[in-house]
């Protein structure tokens, strides 16, 4: 991903589109994918995907990555359960998603930032309304500003004119 | 003065348990003060700020600073001494990664003077008087430093050569630092100086650690009787040893209690926390939503667990900051 520019973080304004990134999985979310673009269905422009090999190699070091380098939104789509090409990967998708969830709710990231969906290969409508839906949600909440603002403090000689 | 190379201790936003430390190394310090000269350590020598300021740039060999950066004081020293030094030392867990003090990233500065200056049931301030950076008083100008809202890391600040990890470091790890800096046998700059290995490696109860590890849920060390020769994440105890760098001799896991992660995470791990996170996520035995938020329940304090002493050095640093009005 790109280093985000000012025209990108928008800063709230009207022209403000919010970036998600996208992390589907190779059996089945990305099939979707696809599936909703060979059919010529119409979604929200917001997400980039990532292909990844299943929703269990997504490492919650990706998904904290993305929020600090500047992403609204993360969502995360994976097989339903027993449709798992690994048999287990998306049920580790689910519990670390769930613990990270938690950690990520104490550091402030509303808990519609991050999405766990499970879209199979032939659920491109599926894929279409949970893009547009989550897209909507993010819109609601506004930019997420992360950046730790550099702390600088008056000199203390300048300050002594300020209230002398 | 000798031609013996010079070395600074500094402190800074930390509890004085990496002083501690230094004085741990007991008659090994003897070699170490034989071998340079301690030209700045305010905890223990007389010599003042004035005095680092008239050395030339580079003067000094290595500056050891432990602590967080958490004020302008803070800050200005750690640059003072960047210049001063050749070789800049990051010293103990909160230089290194933010520790302890980095927690208050759940804060800001406001949330903090409130608590500390106002709610705690102590102190009665009904004039709200809280720090102030200067204040006029008899004709004099008194002065104090200015507070952060964000606790920061070393390399938050300036630009660091060497990491010793550990809350605190422990002698060995301190002994091959020094000795490492005065040979001269250095590994590149960034190098963390301690063994790149996970803890689980040498653990000495890594037999007993099951090759498929498998978890109903957790306990914290009071909930059980903690068997004294068994892996403790086996036992379901929050142990870190198996996302956090080895070096410190085991010391709390030969005192049977889990390892908390002061040594950071290896070379591979960027977020020490989300790296232990997703381990202990992938060794729970719980398949519906139900048994997996019951499961995570046992788990208290996640971000306290996780982050202890790395919340500054995470990813995500702190806490969103909410936007002022």
């Amino acid at each position: 991903m790109p280093e985000p520019t000012e025209k990108m973080k928008g800063s709230g304004a009207d022209g403000w589109q919010p970036k998600i990134v996208a992390f589907f999985c190779n059996w089945c979310t990305y099939l979707a994918a696809d599936l909703a673009g060979t059919s010529r269905m119409k979604y929200a422009p917001n997400t980039r995907v990532i292909r990844v090999m299943c929703s269990g190699r997504v490492d919650p070091q990706f998904i904290m990555e993305a929020f600090a380098k500047g992403a609204d939104g993360v969502l995360i789509g994976g097989c339903h359960f027993g449709d798992c090409h690994y048999q287990a990967g998306n049920h580790k998708a689910l519990r670390r998603f769930r613990l990270l969830q938690r950690v990520l709710i104490g550091l402030g990231i509303e808990k519609e930032r991050i999405r766990l969906e499970w879209i199979s290969a032939a659920e491109a409508d599926k894929l279409r309304t949970v893009i547009d839906d989550m897209v909507a949600q993010v819109k609601a909440l506004g930019p997420l500003t992360l950046e730790v603002p550099s702390e600088g403090f008056v000199e203390l000689p300048d300050l002594e004119e300020v209230t002398a | 003065m000798s031609d013996k190379p010079k070395v600074a201790f500094y402190w800074c936003s930390s509890c004085g348990g990496c002083e501690e430390a230094v004085v741990d190394l007991a008659e090994g310090i003897l070699d170490v003060v034989a071998a340079v000269d301690i030209v700045f350590w305010p905890v223990a020598l007389d010599f003042k700020k004035a005095d680092v300021e008239a050395m030339e740039d580079g003067a000094i060999l290595a500056a050891f600073i432990n602590g967080a950066i958490r004020t302008s004081e803070q800050e200005e020293m750690a640059h003072l001494l960047r210049r001063k030094a050749k070789v800049l030392v990051a010293f103990g867990s909160c230089a290194h990664q933010g520790g302890i003090p980095a927690l208050a990233n759940l804060w800001d500065r406001e949330a903090i003077f409130e608590t500390a200056y106002q709610t705690t049931p102590s102190t009665v301030n009904p004039d709200r008087v809280r720090p102030m950076r200067a204040l006029p008083h008899n004709g004099d100008m008194v002065t104090l430093p200015g507070f952060y809202d964000t606790v920061r890391a070393l390399d938050q600040v300036t630009t660091v050569d060497y990491y010793i990890p550990g809350c605190a470091p422990t002698p060995n790890i301190i002994a091959g630092a020094v000795q490492a800096l005065l040979s001269g046998d250095l590994p590149p700059a960034g190098t963390v100086l301690a063994p790149d290995k996970a803890q689980c490696e040498d653990c000495p109860r890594l037999e007993t650690k099951p090759q498929d590890l498998s978890l109903e849920r957790f306990y914290r060390p009071f909930e059980i009787l903690v068997d004294e020769e068994k892996c403790l994440l086996a036992q379901g105890l929050l142990c870190m040893g198996s996302a956090t760098r080895a070096g410190c001799g085991h010391l709390c896991i030969n005192g049977n209690m889990p390892c908390t992660g002061c040594f950071g995470p290896t070379s591979r791990v960027r977020d020490h926390g989300g790296k232990y996170l997703s381990a202990l996520a992938s060794i729970l035995d719980a398949l519906d939503e139900d048994a997996i938020e019951k499961a995570l329940d046992t788990i208290p304090d996640p971000i306290g667990t996780f982050y202890r002493y790395g919340l500054a050095g995470s990813l995500l640093r702190r806490r969103k900051m909410t936007p002022v009005a």
